[in-house]
């Protein structure tokens, strides 16, 4: 049981983990949390079902058409419900527009994809048991995101301006960086994580439009454990609440499994606002 | 153009005739509802119904939502909590079944409790983080819901409770939940309007102010999601007989959706959009009946919509008082005399003291070892380079910051350091470098804010406007009438604060500190931006409050009113005290001349 356990709950916890780097991903450049990104791993699943089981594409292809699809969705998330509320960005009103976005892309899928939950092809084949595919691809997915991130982030110019922005963004911009652009960049970023997200656990999860909701809230968890753009505190918070949540689900039953994961967010919220791993309030008066 | 606006009566009719134009919407909406069965078939009853109970919630909700601006989008979690609750008791699976009158009530009080719970978060968390934890409990609730098969029937369901007659035909459950609907709007109302309805308004826009003029946020949060969760539930109750059978998949996040949506598309401090806005969504997808499976679609691009191109919502195109231009040329004129009607004498004896007090942000000494007196009845002047300390010594006195050692005393009595909410009950008010003023709530109503703690009613007497909360808001109402007289504002009480230029903004602050009779007023760069005239006139106002013993500590750049009207001079250099002594000893003091003033 406890191996079941372990990869069940690495598996899970990878996939939380790669939502909240898609939550930090957009939040790094336009301080904006937003509720696609649970969407958009949603749409990993759903669009990698449709081009490979329903068009019947090669894996690959349907892979990365399904990339290009949820980067589409993210750009299309900063045009229509980021951009227009930048400029007050103290009243909040990201929280509604991209909820707004968020329903109404939910609402697509559940229209036209379906509202039960449908199958996903087998990719690659390999292993079976505990060590089957299911398990260990979100894994090494993870593991492979954050390596390209890194590399991006660390080595490349367009990272490095990706950070400059996000430590900040005025005086990035007084050096003359393509903000705008970058942000647009970064959405797209932020989609092609949460695609890859959704695909990579969509044996895991299936192709299944609530799945949005529900990623939406396990994403976020870890950001808010975590803290606020802080990816690697999202990712030891994601893989920790996967585990946490398959031992529940294995000790005590599913229901309280969620319960408790309710539970441990607000009691540490209440304790700790700013998330473990945050760095404290900014002066109020 | 002299009159700005037109200023309503000050005696009962012709208050009744200014608020007729706002209760006018809603006795039409009564009158619809009244007049439905007469015209309608049940289909129309049916849908009334709904549109009851889903106002019932709203009613509550809208609080949470639209004046303490607490984005709860699960709230239908409370309505299967309530639904599940009255039906669970009238079956009898736990407990002997009980009479769907008795049940409902216990539904309420689990309602007010739980809607507790979900709201805790919200007193440390804001916005997106406090919208995903009811979202959270949105999904949980479903989930116990569906698993607890022995007591609410799994998947499968149970019955919902049974109205007795005269309840148990369509129009009589009708007029059933629009009883309730009435009696919720009458209820919600009135704390919107009551201090109470002010506090949260003032919390959600004003946070920092609000703080400072004593109100609890902790205090008001509970009691509105009591309220709520109550309300939530009771319309659970009700949708449960609605629905004649539930079962978990009755209560879709659509739903939380529909009750979130309505309230925004209404408009943030309304009770008249909110409900116009449950009743437009409740119909919408009944005569789009091809639209029915796209509803959710076209409430998220409505909000979409609303969000990005209309963000008063109904309420704000509602608003036609507030379209009227102001006067462009006005002036404004304070009669500091007539303070002596309204501001009670000081009998002075209390000194505020500050005793070597030390703050340091990082490695940044703010505050150096700062000794300061402020006498009753005295202007003490704190004046220094940008960055010696001054603002952040009225924030130590207000609690924002603690002290990191020294000792603060007020009389006799030591003034603990940080809790600025307790500074107000202590007799301390103050303004803010940057006016923090409601901008969406009048001017009068901003300065009402001053005066919060001065009501004696309690949430519920305000709920049921019970005598004492009627003399609470003619007592403040009149006394913030008398002051924007002292302050030069009255021709503006009844504008939208945010229509105001900068200047009235500082004069509003001055009032609003007023409202407190305090013994002490700290004011911050009340100058700041003001021209010559109104220096002047301020100049005057501050005179005439410290000539009623309220000891006053100004921070100001403008040393021309520091030596003009301060009894005392302080000057701060990097957080410690460079001289002190009367205007005449500091206008000749060396260091002072070459540090801060030049010559």
């Amino acid at each position: 049981m406890l191996a079941s356990i372990l990869v069940s709950g690495l598996a899970a916890g990878a996939i939380y983990a790669l939502v909240g780097v898609t939550y930090n991903t957009m939040f790094s450049t336009s301080r904006v949390m937003s509720f696609t990104a649970g969407q958009l791993a949603m749409l990993g699943g759903v669009f990698g079902s449709m081009f490979t089981l329903k068009l019947g594409m090669p894996i690959i292809a349907g892979f990365l058409l399904t990339l290009l699809g949820c980067a589409i969705i993210g750009i299309i998330t900063e045009f229509v419900a980021v951009r227009p509320v930048l400029k007050n960005l103290d009243q909040h009103l990201y929280v509604l527009s991209t909820l707004a976005l968020a329903l109404m892309i939910q609402q697509v899928a559940a229209i036209k994809w379906g509202t039960e939950p449908q199958p996903f092809p087998r990719l690659i084949g390999w292993g079976s048991g505990v060590w089957d595919e299911k398990f260990w691809l979100p894994v090494a997915a993870c593991a492979i995101t954050i390596v390209c991130l890194e590399y991006l982030y660390r080595r490349t110019l367009v990272g490095r301006a990706f950070v400059a922005i996000a430590e900040d963004n005025f005086a990035a911009r007084a050096l003359g960086l393509p903000e705008r652009n970058l942000r647009v960049a970064s959405y797209a970023l932020a989609g092609v994580i949460g695609g890859v997200a959704g695909f990579s656990g969509g044996e895991l999860l299936l192709a299944f439009f609530a799945n949005g909701a529900l990623l939406n809230f396990y994403g976020f968890v870890p950001v808010a454990l975590g803290g606020l753009g802080n990816n690697r505190g999202a990712i030891v918070g994601g893989l920790a609440l996967g585990l946490f949540q398959q031992a529940a689900n294995f000790l005590v039953g599913g229901i309280f499994s969620s319960v408790a994961v309710f539970t441990l967010f607000i009691v540490v919220l209440l304790a700790a606002p700013q998330g473990l791993f945050g760095a404290s309030t900014a002066r109020r008066v | 153009m002299t009159a700005v606006t037109a200023t309503p009566g000050h005696n009962e009719t012709g208050a009744w005739r200014a608020a007729l134009p706002q209760l006018a919407p809603f006795f039409g909406i009564l009158a619809l509802a009244l007049m439905l069965p007469f015209i309608s078939n049940d289909y129309w009853a049916l849908i009334g119904t709904r549109a009851a109970i889903y106002w019932v919630l709203v009613s509550g909700l809208n609080l949470v939502v639209g004046f303490a601006g607490h984005l709860a989008i699960g709230y239908v979690a409370l309505l299967t909590l309530g639904a599940y609750t009255t039906s669970v008791l009238v079956a009898g699976n736990i407990l002997p079944p009980v009479p769907v009158f008795a049940a409902l009530p216990v539904a309420a009080i689990v309602g007010a409790v739980f809607g507790v719970i979900v709201g805790l978060p919200a007193l440390r968390l804001r916005t997106f983080y406090f919208a995903m934890s009811t979202l959270g409990f949105a999904t949980i609730v479903t989930q116990i819901a569906l698993a607890w098969q022995s007591v609410t029937g799994g998947g499968i369901g149970i019955s919902g409770p049974e109205f007795p007659p005269p309840f148990n035909t369509a129009w009589g459950f009708y007029s059933l939940c629009a009883g309730f609907a009435a009696f919720t709007t009458w209820m919600s109302a009135n704390v919107a309007r009551s201090r109470f309805g002010r506090a949260l308004i003032a919390v959600r826009d004003a946070e920092v102010a609000a703080e400072a003029t004593g109100i609890s946020k902790p205090k008001m949060l509970i009691a509105i999601f009591l309220f709520a969760g109550a309300l939530a539930a009771i319309a659970g109750g009700l949708f449960a007989t609605l629905q004649t059978y539930i079962t978990p998949d009755a209560f879709t996040f659509d739903l939380s959706v529909l009750f979130f949506i309505a309230i925004l598309i209404g408009g943030r401090g309304s009770i008249l959009g909110p409900m116009l806005g449950t009743i437009i969504l409740t119909i919408l997808p009944e005569i789009a009946a091809p639209l029915a499976a796209w509803s959710t679609f076209l409430y998220a691009v409505l909000l979409l919509v609303i969000v990005l191109v209309m963000p008063g919502g109904i309420a704000a195109l509602l608003d036609f008082r507030n379209r009227r231009p102001l006067a462009s040329n006005r002036a404004i004129v304070p009669r500091p005399a007539a303070l002596a009607d309204i501001v009670r004498r000081r009998a002075g004896g209390t000194t505020l003291k500050l005793h070597n007090i030390a703050l340091s942000f990082g490695n940044v000494r703010a505050i150096d070892g700062l000794d300061l007196e402020v006498a009753p009845g005295q202007i003490h002047g704190l004046i220094g380079p940008n960055g010696s300390g001054k603002t952040t010594t009225l924030n130590v006195i207000s609690g924002y910051y603690a002290a990191k050692s020294g000792t603060m005393t007020l009389g006799e009595d030591a003034l603990p350091p940080g809790m600025p909410a307790i500074r107000a009950a202590r007799g301390i008010a103050r303004s803010f470098q940057t006016p923090r003023v409601i901008g969406e709530a009048s001017v009068l109503q901003n300065v009402m804010i001053g005066g919060t703690i001065e009501g004696k009613a309690s949430f519920i007497e305000a709920m049921l406007a019970l005598p004492r909360n009627r003399r609470d808001e003619r007592m403040l109402a009149a006394k913030a009438r008398a002051l924007l007289g002292v302050v030069g504002l009255e021709p503006l009480a009844d504008v939208r604060a945010d229509r105001l230029q900068h200047s009235e903004l500082r004069f509003i602050e001055i009032a609003r500190a007023l409202m407190l009779d305090p013994d002490f007023l700290l004011l911050d760069e009340p100058a700041a931006g003001l021209s010559s005239d109104e220096i002047e006139r301020l100049a005057g106002l501050i005179k005439a409050i410290s000539g009623r013993g309220t000891g006053v500590l100004l921070v100001e750049h403008h040393a021309d009113l520091i030596f003009d009207i301060c009894h005392q001079v302080t000057v701060l250099n990097l957080g410690r005290t460079l001289a002190a002594g009367t205007p005449a000893e500091i206008r000749v003091h060396k260091e002072v001349v070459s540090a801060y003033l030049g010559g």
